[in-house]
């Protein structure tokens, strides 16, 4: 996709084509694609002058990547100690449950992604389920179906 | 943000600025701060400041009441927070519908709206202005409470309450040994987690050798410990308390480079962060020439990508230079050779905002608050099984059972305090016998936990000790970069050990192999990571050691929280037969008719907890 | 020149020596994995951990990557360090249980059972493949894949690195490499030639480890 590594390019110069922002310009490819392709990594890499498999380990490195193409929508249950007191794997139960997934998978038709995250830091409003950065406190297995429906 | 945005080019024309900006801002006009932490942003906070917005425009008030949204006030439990100046009238829970009342009402005559009051639970008391809340009373807010005062986004509110007036010190007034030694004397020591002596560092990276005088000067702000949200709201609430103290700390050291390397989980700190460098830049307050000194230092954001481990000095050094967040061993100390190989300071974001501070209050004051080896104040963020979560912060030797009771409200619901937490994944678990423990760096080590960077879970007596330890194993084997052996395969089979008990298949000899692989895990693990890791399971073994023989000798959970150990039940008492639960259960494991005691099956029961929560009878037990 | 003294014996030892180093001069010798002469160190290991004394408090330290310090006390073998180092081995070949090396190494430290699930992982994570095709080879084509217990030894898209030369060197270099020679068929990325041709049968020194059965079917005691 030729458009496609032009954009990579133009995301890699906005951060100086510097390898202190490896990760910043990972996260920006991550959030345009909803995931980083073979093609992005390898324009990564030789635009920044690194080895291929260093990119490539960094992106496998970090939980915010996905190499796989993720969901329309992404859910994400937190799991930080004040949410897990309060009930949270609980909620994730019910959220696997209603989803048919795991952590770290997307649904068969694409339109979810599941994912677990160590505290979101909105520790008050625990336990918080993220529908498409939209925050849903003080959760309970009772309320997923609702919120999923939406 | 009005006026010219000309840069200032000495230290004259910025108090000059700041003299302009402050008649610029009539006293006499009413002045509502809504809280814009994003604690309360997911309590729809912008909805409750549209509402105010247009309340004021609708009853023709925009010449006379001034709405700003500023950064975190730290009661996160009850927000939308709004407080009506100049009195700090104080409301808690509001609504847009209650933006209408509170502009005619409190601003306008001075009414205050019972409703919206804090009412404390236990004396049934309702405060009326902000100081009257014992949530907030029993706090020193000097670092964290000019985030209730300024809008994070407007460079000016902050050089309005005296910002940037610590920087021109320094830079025209004092010598880099003199910082130095300023910090030094106020004893301020790393608030991140280690409580290393920051003046020793800075000392120590200003002297290192560095052949083409390159030195880092970096901004930890990776806050990885869950639970822990006080670096989070700081750099969204109050950015330049953290600039200045950088550009304070780089002038001391002699560098010209630094980082602020945060969490990608924490959007809304990486745009006031953004927005406030580029302010400072504009102003001549970061950049090329400060404020005409001829001082150049420059900051870049640099984001993390989900990894705990890389709030680990070398392995967040290591993720800057575009690697994967590997740690090394620290013979040669970061502050000699860091990043890219050179001389590298690194300190959390809380240190940095305490530095202002000490330079504008000078040492002497700041060395009166706190304990002998500890000084100053710490942020916490309390959270868990308690009435008022949120951020606190508090002078250094405070005791836990003040935080927890006094500020914190107690525990809800009138259960039982069992434990607080610090120290995050690798901090301990205290009970009930340690609460009247001062709250300092030293203690809470010789107590089997540590400081950590502020993380304070309380937990009750519905909480499973060895749940928790098995949690926090778990959280660290997700986290864990995998390069050693002790770390990586011995966190995974003390998961599997804690795995075993929590589903009563635990064996008598566990108990001693936890600790002896924990020993191993501590003394041999080549990072901090793997070197703190058994500190949960320790400390629950150490005070909980009941807890853990219940799961392995008797296959119960005191606490009625490990699924496979635990039976639900339906009080016959108190069953009304209404049939809700049957009908929530995704198992169809209830069973009963219409007005009769239902009963579960306990084969199909998955216990996930649903029919319990749907009770209105409180009629499911566990046991 | 630094002094230093190692189990008791005292040594003077060039600034920039680290103690694995000075210990090997001076004729002791501690067990290593994952470190190489020719390689950097790495101390991902933690095999060659000696205990550092300082006053009334004491340290372990992985010691091939530990430089030397003036007046710095080491115990190579002490009683703290033989007890964590057994136990560092039953981690080994409960993730790694096939290897002749580690069962050698386990049974001469008196490794007699694995208390832990065995999880075989094929590989301790050394890096010294990934080091020789770096330092050595300048090639660098392998690297580390992922992390914690996913943490693994591959290349960019599982895929042959372009710069591979075929050398075989990250096989020969693997301390407990034992896997059948697979030539002419990508094994997860890297090229055959593996130079271990025959799998171990059965260990000639036994670990008693309960669990772990070699590849005839015997009880690997």
């Amino acid at each position: 996709m030729k458009s496609g590594s032009e954009k990579v390019v133009a995301i890699v110069n906005r951060y100086g084509c510097s390898r202190d922002s490896l990760v910043s310009i990972l996260q920006d490819i991550q959030s345009e694609y909803h995931y980083l392709s073979e093609e992005a990594l390898r324009t990564v890499a030789r635009q920044l002058g690194l080895p291929l498999i260093q990119v490539y380990g960094v992106a496998t490195f970090f939980k915010a990547f996905s190499l796989k193409p993720r969901g329309e929508h992404m859910v994400s249950v937190c799991l930080g100690t004040a949410c897990h007191v309060r009930g949270a794997p609980r909620v994730l139960d019910e959220v696997k449950r209603q989803l048919g997934i795991e952590p770290g998978k997307t649904s068969e038709d694409m339109q979810f992604s599941l994912e677990s995250v160590n505290c979101l830091g909105a520790c008050a409003l625990g336990p918080i389920v993220v529908l498409d950065g939209k925050y849903h406190g003080q959760m309970s297995p009772g309320k997923v179906k609702k919120v999923l429906r939406k | 943000m009005r006026g010219s945005t000309k840069k200032l080019r000495t230290a004259v024309e910025l108090e000059q600025l700041r003299a302009r900006i402050l008649s610029r801002r009539k006293p006499k006009k009413s002045w509502v701060s809504i809280c814009g932490g994003t604690g309360c942003h997911a309590y729809r906070c912008e909805d409750v400041a549209n509402a105010l917005k247009k309340a004021i425009r609708q009853q023709e008030l925009g010449k006379q009441v001034e709405l700003q949204m500023t950064g975190c006030h730290g009661f996160c439990e009850r927000g939308p927070l709004v407080v009506i100046y100049p009195e700090r009238v104080f409301y808690q829970r509001v609504t847009s519908n209650d933006a209408p009342e509170i502009i005619a009402e409190t601003v306008m005559k001075g009414n205050v709206i019972d409703r919206l009051l804090y009412v404390d639970p236990v004396s049934g008391k309702k405060a009326r202005l902000e100081s009257e809340v014992p949530f907030y009373k029993g706090q020193r807010r000097l670092v964290f409470g000019n985030n209730g005062v300024i809008d994070p986004t407007n460079i000016e509110d902050y050089i309005a309450i005296g910002g940037y007036s610590a920087l021109s010190k320094v830079l025209f007034n004092m010598q880099p040994e003199e910082i130095i030694a300023e910090i030094r004397k106020a004893g301020l020591r790393g608030r991140g987690g280690g409580g290393f002596p920051t003046a020793r560092k800075w000392e120590a990276c200003r002297n290192a050798p560095s052949y083409d005088g390159i030195r880092y000067v970096i901004c930890n702000a990776d806050e990885g410990d869950p639970g822990a949200y006080m670096d989070r709201s700081l750099l969204e609430g109050n950015p330049h308390s953290v600039i200045e103290g950088m550009i304070i700390g780089a002038y001391a050291i002699g560098s010209h480079y630094g980082y602020v390397y945060v969490r990608h989980e924490y959007p809304l700190a990486v745009a006031n962060l953004s927005i406030a460098l580029e302010q400072a830049r504009k102003y001549g307050l970061l950049g090329d020439d400060i404020l005409g000194s001829s001082f150049d230092f420059d900051i870049k954001i640099s984001r993390g990508g989900g990894a705990f481990i890389c709030g680990e000095s070398t392995a967040l050094m290591a993720s800057l230079e575009g690697k994967i967040g590997e740690p090394r061993p620290k013979h040669v100390h970061t502050v000699v050779s860091g990043l890219n190989g050179k001389p590298s300071n690194l300190n959390n974001v809380e240190t940095w905002a305490n530095v202002p501070l000490i330079i504008n209050r000078g040492a002497d004051w700041y060395s009166q608050i706190g304990t002998e080896g500890s000084k100053g104040t710490k942020i916490f963020s309390l959270v868990g099984k308690i009435n008022n979560t949120g951020l606190v912060e508090v002078p250094m030797g405070i005791t836990l059972r003040e935080i927890i009771y006094d500020i914190g409200g107690g525990i809800p619901q009138g259960k039982k305090f069992k434990a607080i937490q610090t120290g995050g994944p690798s901090g301990g678990c205290l009970p009930e016998s340690l609460i009247d423990l001062p709250v300092d760096f030293d203690r809470l080590t010789e107590a089997g936990s540590m400081m950590g960077s502020g993380g304070m879970i309380v937990m009750d007596e519905d909480t499973c000790m060895v749940d928790i330890a098995r949690y926090f194993v778990k959280f660290l084997t997700e986290e864990s970069c995998g390069k050693c052996v002790p770390c990586r395969e011995g966190l995974d089979r003390m998961l599997d050990i804690l795995t075993d008990i929590t589903e009563g298949k635990g064996k008598e000899e566990d108990i001693e192999l936890l600790e002896e692989l924990g020993g191993v895990i501590k003394e041999a693990s080549l990072c901090a990571l793997g070197g703190t890791a058994p500190n949960p399971v320790l400390s629950t073994i150490r005070y909980f050691p009941d807890e853990y023989e219940a799961h392995v000798r008797e296959r119960r959970c005191p606490a009625g929280v490990c699924k496979a150990l635990i039976t639900f039940n339906i009080d016959a008492e108190k069953c009304t037969g209404c049939g809700v639960c049957a009908r929530e259960c995704p198992q169809g494991a209830i069973s009963g008719e219409k007005k009769k005691l239902h009963e579960i099956d306990r084969d199909k029961c998955i216990k996930c907890g649903l029919c319990r929560d749907s009770c209105k009878f409180e009629a499911i037990t566990v046991s | 020149m630094i002094e230093i003294a190692i189990d008791g014996v005292k040594t003077r030892t060039p600034e920039g020596t680290t103690v694995l180093e000075a210990a090997r001069e001076m004729g002791i010798i501690i067990p290593t994995l994952c470190y190489d002469p020719g390689l950097s160190p790495y101390g991902a290991c933690r095999v060659c951990i000696v205990e550092v004394v300082k006053g009334n408090r004491s340290s372990l330290e992985a010691s091939c990557t530990l430089p030397v310090e003036q007046e710095q006390v080491i115990l190579t073998n002490s009683e703290k360090v033989r007890k964590a180092r057994k136990l560092i081995l039953e981690l080994l070949l409960a993730s790694c249980p096939n290897s002749k090396t580690l069962q050698d190494m386990a049974s001469s430290m008196g490794v007699n059972k694995i208390r832990f699930k065995i999880k075989d992982r094929g590989c301790i994570l050394c890096g010294l493949c990934v080091r020789y095709c770096k330092e050595q080879m300048k090639s660098g084509g392998i690297g580390f894949v992922s992390r914690g217990t996913s943490r693994m030894v591959g290349t960019a898209f599982e895929v042959t690195p372009e710069g591979c030369r075929n050398c075989g060197g990250c096989e020969w270099i693997c301390p407990v490499c034992e896997r059948a020679c697979t030539a002419g068929y990508l094994l997860g990325g890297l090229c055959g030639g593996c130079q271990n041709l025959a799998p171990v049968e059965t260990c000639l020194v036994c670990t008693g480890c309960s669990e772990s059965v070699g590849s005839q079917g015997h009880k690997v005691y």
